[in-house]
């Protein structure tokens, strides 16, 4: 708990669930797909679904997709950027199960690959993201956060721990998930301090480790 | 130091002979391992943006989307009938301009949250302008109200959704009055007399706001808010204090905010949203 978490943050109104929060989970979900986003499916659960327009909710995701942070005025106008980048994006108003009132669904799509993503703002400006594809997850990017998919079996946890270890990087959180044993691991690693480039990039050179991603804290 | 009780801010403050900022700087130092310049460039930039919230608050164009509200600020800044002193009319207006602002998405400083963003810089910039009181310690203030704030966060709630806007609106109000008291030259006692004198009785104040938009009546009732802290650093400079400790009025403003109906936090089912009016508000807005 910060005075700023009291006091903050700066942030585009009217809403710190519904704006901020909503802009947060936008913002996560581009850095866990990385790639250029082309298309957005963004279905809108519970009192996103009731009330997004007058909260801004539907701009502040796009604005969040478009990478801007809570604080950037371009958000009010974020529906239009990404029609001039040239960005689909649809709105359905959906009921999705077992989540919170404010959960967006977000379906993200570049030229090969799509993804799905579930974020909810769980009070405040607070948020989480709970569902990566099929991978259940839980991590709420205010911590440097690494998402790494890899393959499951005895010690591949052990290797990756180990790395971060070697470069003095302490664990704070970490959950373990898979679909099927044998199969991919999803691992969320939530750290005490940032990561840089170098480490990622030695997790991502390894044989055994399919996918990483590096989330920042903002 | 860490502390999770107002006593602890008020104890320690007398007992070193400092402020109560000084001692949620100290902590925030401690808990974010961050040099000290940085963490009070922050709170800089969070007093920038107050300022312009309320500079923008002030042009005469805006209106929110809805069309619910706009314009307020400028109506109270220009009225020729306004009674009660040119602070409290500078309180109101600059209350109105940040809320007004953020009903319009604009940029402001959640504290302790966007709907109820305008009471502080409006108690603490009003006071600073009238006393020429110069920035750097008005960014202390900012530390008394966050540190507050936070004793709330940590002990209750600052969630509408849990505790109503007593917990939003009304901790805002009692941040606003805590850190006025310190701005002014208070004692740590004084401001925590001031902080619960302001809370004590905005105790039970619902969350129902119309079409579920943060406009009726959030915009207004920041203006409001930052009256009533006004009132309550008048008393506690009096040397009124409150009978019962800050700390006791925060639980008892979570129990309240337990017993509260959940019509009336922040679902929109009850109150001002489901008066006849209201319906019709939100029945309006339905396609929009």
């Amino acid at each position: 708990m910060s005075v700023f978490n009291v006091l903050g943050p700066i942030m585009i109104g009217p809403s710190s669930s519904h704006t901020a929060g909503a802009v947060k989970v936008g913002y996560l979900a581009k850095t866990i797909f990385k790639d250029k986003i082309i298309k957005a499916d963004i279905h809108l659960h519970g009192s996103f679904a009731r009330t997004f327009k007058g909260h801004g909710t539907d701009r502040a995701l796009v604005g969040g997709l478009l990478g801007f942070k809570p604080d950037d005025e371009r958000i009010k106008d974020a529906l239009n950027i990404a029609a001039e980048r040239g960005i689909e994006i649809d709105f359905h108003l959906s009921e999705l199960k077992n989540v919170h009132p404010n959960t967006a669904k977000l379906d993200l799509y570049s030229e090969n690959k799509e993804m799905t993503i579930i974020g909810s703002s769980v009070g405040g400006s607070q948020i989480k993201i709970i569902k990566i594809n099929d991978y259940e997850v839980d991590f709420t990017g205010e911590m440097p956060t690494l998402w790494v998919l890899h393959k499951d079996e005895p010690g591949e946890i052990g290797i990756i721990t180990s790395i971060l270890g070697s470069y003095k990087l302490n664990i704070a959180r970490m959950i373990v998930f898979r679909n099927r044993k044998g199969e991919v691991g999803s691992a969320i690693i939530e750290l005490d301090h940032k990561v840089n480039d170098y480490v990622i990039s030695h997790l991502d050179n390894m044989e055994d480790i399919y996918q990483v991603r590096y989330i920042e804290p903002f | 130091m860490e502390y999770n009780k107002i006593e602890h801010l008020i104890n320690k403050a007398e007992n070193d002979n400092v402020k109560i900022s000084e001692l949620v700087i100290d902590a925030e130092i401690e808990k974010t391992e961050l040099e000290r310049e940085l963490i009070i460039n922050k709170m800089s930039e969070n007093l920038k943006v107050m300022k312009e919230s309320i500079k923008e608050g002030l042009n005469s164009n805006l209106k929110s989307a809805s069309g619910l509200t706009g314009g307020e600020a400028v109506k109270l800044r220009d009225s020729n009938n306004f009674i009660g002193g040119e602070l409290l009319q500078n309180v109101i207006t600059k209350a109105l301009a940040v809320s007004g602002v953020n009903a319009c998405m604009g940029k402001v400083v959640a504290g302790p949250t966007a709907g109820a963003s305008g009471i502080v810089p409006a108690l603490l910039l009003s006071i600073a302008e009238k006393y020429n009181i110069e920035d750097g310690k008005v960014i202390n203030a900012l530390f008394t109200a966050g540190g507050l704030g936070e004793v709330v966060a940590k002990k209750a709630t600052l969630a509408g959704a849990a505790g109503g806007c007593q917990a939003e609106c009304g901790v805002g109000s009692a941040m606003a009055a805590g850190a006025a008291v310190e701005l002014l030259g208070g004692t740590p006692k004084q401001v925590g007399d001031a902080f619960a004198l302001a809370l004590k009785n905005l105790l039970g104040l619902v969350c129902d706001p119309v079409a579920g938009l943060v406009e009726v009546p959030c915009v207004k009732r920041n203006g409001f808010a930052a009256s009533h802290a006004l009132t309550a650093v008048n008393m506690a400079m009096s040397n009124i204090a409150s009978v019962i400790p800050p700390d006791e009025v925060i639980e008892a403003m979570m129990e309240v905010g337990d017993l509260m109906s959940v019509s009336l936090k922040e679902t929109s089912e009850g109150g001002l949203a489901t008066t006849e009016t209201g319906k019709k508000i939100a029945e309006d807005l339905k396609d929009f």
